[in-house]
């Protein structure tokens, strides 16, 4: 018992103290880094909580693929600081705003009886164990309930892949590409021209 | 119930410490007997005799090598980002080992026998670009900053084919659990029904621990020694023994997915005598031989070709492997319950 609350408390502490130096960091790739660490623990909490499978996707999507490209981005910025500070006072009524409708939401549904219907908050630290593995059941209600839904995220995220590739495709005249067919069906007979030159006149 | 300090904390502290430890002593060791097979099996291919003077053949030149880096100066770069710089080796390390605590050397010789099993190693193995892509861009420098840029791509591209390489062989087995997939190739290793996919996967692994032919981030014949270019001492000792941790990690992994992890290859007298563990351990050295064979006989990719070969070849290749084995396995019947 006492290790799991220990845990909980570990990996919930770390989660919003580096969600905090992400919005507090003072270089954008230690925001990026603080930010991984932040997913990493919720796969922590998700793990507690007995989702495993949630826990392992969030790994392997957000922390693997989504904040790599991430990092990658904001490496390659040629990023002024004092001009990022500048911005600060301008920007800060419209994040207060939002900062606020967000705790107001969240502070709706701890108050109501929402949560107290849905089980939410009640949620015990230890993780429940279950007959079957919880990558079945979700198998067994994403592709059952949830088909349509499943489906159309699906092809919302094709759509939004086609329309990326559309914005960032150009074709630059000049660029020399490899065409490997080509360069394999090349042999002695036809890689070879043989051309009688005369002297003193050379190819014409 | 009352929770007591010395039965809920320190027993099973001890435990699982002991386990670990139990785990990660032979693997280090391991790793450095790789190191020295790979120069000895490099000096072969290459008609030269190698190491030979630590030791009977050599045999102690890896610990040699290692005492002699560790007792070297550590130097930092003025120019670096210095909490980052020194942590990016220790991540590497670390995330190379943490995978081990799911591999199940025999039956019932597991660390930690988890439900999804090779999702967390999949997770583990994606995690290991951010050891590289930290030392990169910490060093300050512009040859490791060319080499994280390049292994960043790499990774994340290789990384979608083994997904779903994973997703074939879990399309046949049924489950995420690593032992489940060792058991469900009790009538025939996965490697034979599904041979295009264990070359992928082969590859792949190849290009996800940085490997020749696809070592370009650390490309010593155009950006000096890559990301490591300004590592010295125990932060590159940290990032040698990761790259070949994650290398038998890879291995072993590729071992239990289609070679039938502990399971010997014939249910027969002389075969299923020998114990489990030493049919992983022969495996796994079967699998580190071709990683070394790879190294001596093919000559390094050009950039261009390795994004060519990971996302026009082997994505559109596995996918129809997908599509074509659960197709398969639905229209004959034989998906597992």
């Amino acid at each position: 018992m006492i290790l799991y609350s220990l845990t909980f408390y570990l990996f919930s502490s770390v989660a919003v103290l580096s969600a905090l130096m992400v919005i507090s960091a003072k270089n954008p790739v230690h925001s990026v880094l603080f930010l991984i660490l932040s997913f990493v623990n919720a796969s922590g909490l998700f793990v507690l909580l007995g989702a495993e499978f949630l826990a392992m996707i969030l790994v392997v999507v957000y922390v693997g693929a989504v904040a790599v490209l991430f990092l990658f981005v904001v490496m390659m910025l040629d990023i002024n600081y004092i001009k990022l500070r500048e911005g600060f006072l301008q920007y800060l009524p419209f994040g207060a705003l939002l900062g606020i409708v967000l705790v107001i939401e969240l502070g709706i549904l701890f108050l109501t009886d929402i949560s107290s219907n849905i089980n939410s908050t009640k949620m015990p630290l230890e993780p429940r164990i279950y007959d079957i593995e919880n990558t079945k059941m979700i198998g067994e209600i994403l592709y059952t309930k949830y088909f349509y839904l499943f489906q159309i995220c699906g092809i919302i995220l094709l759509v939004a892949m086609i329309g990326s590739i559309t914005l960032t495709l150009r074709d630059k005249g000049g660029v020399k590409r490899q065409n490997i067919d080509n360069q394999n069906s090349v042999d002695a007979l036809n890689a070879i021209d043989k051309k009688k030159v005369k002297l003193g006149e050379g190819i014409q | 119930m009352k929770t007591s300090l010395l039965n809920d904390i320190i027993f099973p502290g001890l435990i699982i410490t002991a386990q670990i430890l139990a785990v990660v002593v032979p693997v280090l060791i391991s790793v450095a007997f790789l190191v020295y097979a790979e120069r000895k099996v490099l000096a072969l291919i290459q008609l030269r005799r190698g190491p030979n003077i630590v030791g009977p053949f050599g045999i102690l030149q890896s610990f040699a090598d290692a005492l002699k880096l560790i007792t070297k100066e550590n130097i930092i770069p003025s120019g670096s980002n210095k909490i980052v710089f020194i942590l990016a080796p220790i991540i590497t390390m670390v995330l190379s080992l943490a995978g081990w605590a799911v591999i199940p050397f025999a039956p019932g010789w597991v660390v930690s026998d988890i439900n999804v099993g090779i999702m967390y190693l999949f997770a583990v193995s994606s995690l290991g670009v951010y050891g590289i892509i930290m030392a990169g861009w910490a060093s300050n420098s512009q040859y490791p900053f060319l080499g994280a840029l390049r292994s960043a791509a790499q990774m994340v591209s290789y990384e979608v084919s083994i997904g779903f390489v994973i997703i074939t062989v879990l399309l046949c087995v049924g489950s995420l659990n690593l032992s489940k997939i060792v058991m469900a190739q009790e009538t025939v290793w996965f490697a034979i029904p599904l041979l295009p996919m264990f070359i992928i996967f082969f590859i792949s692994a190849l290009a996800e621990t940085n490997r020749l032919p696809f070592d370009l981030p650390e490309d010593e014949s155009t950006l000096v020694a890559g990301f490591f270019t300004e590592y010295s001492s125990a932060s590159f000792v940290l990032f040698f023994l990761g790259e070949y941790a994650s290398m038998i990690l890879m291995s072993s992994m590729t071992v239990i997915l289609f070679l039938g992890g502990w399971l010997p290859p014939f249910d027969i007298f002389p075969f299923n005598a020998i114990p489990g563990v030493i049919w992983f351990t022969i495996k796994i050295i079967f699998i580190l031989f071709l990683f070394i064979w790879v190294r001596g006989t093919f000559p390094r990719y050009r950039y261009d070709q390795l994004m060519r070969l990971g996302w026009k070849v082997f994505l559109p290749f596995s996918l129809f492997w997908v599509v074509a084995t659960s197709g398969f396995l639905v229209y004959f019947d034989m998906l597992p319950k």
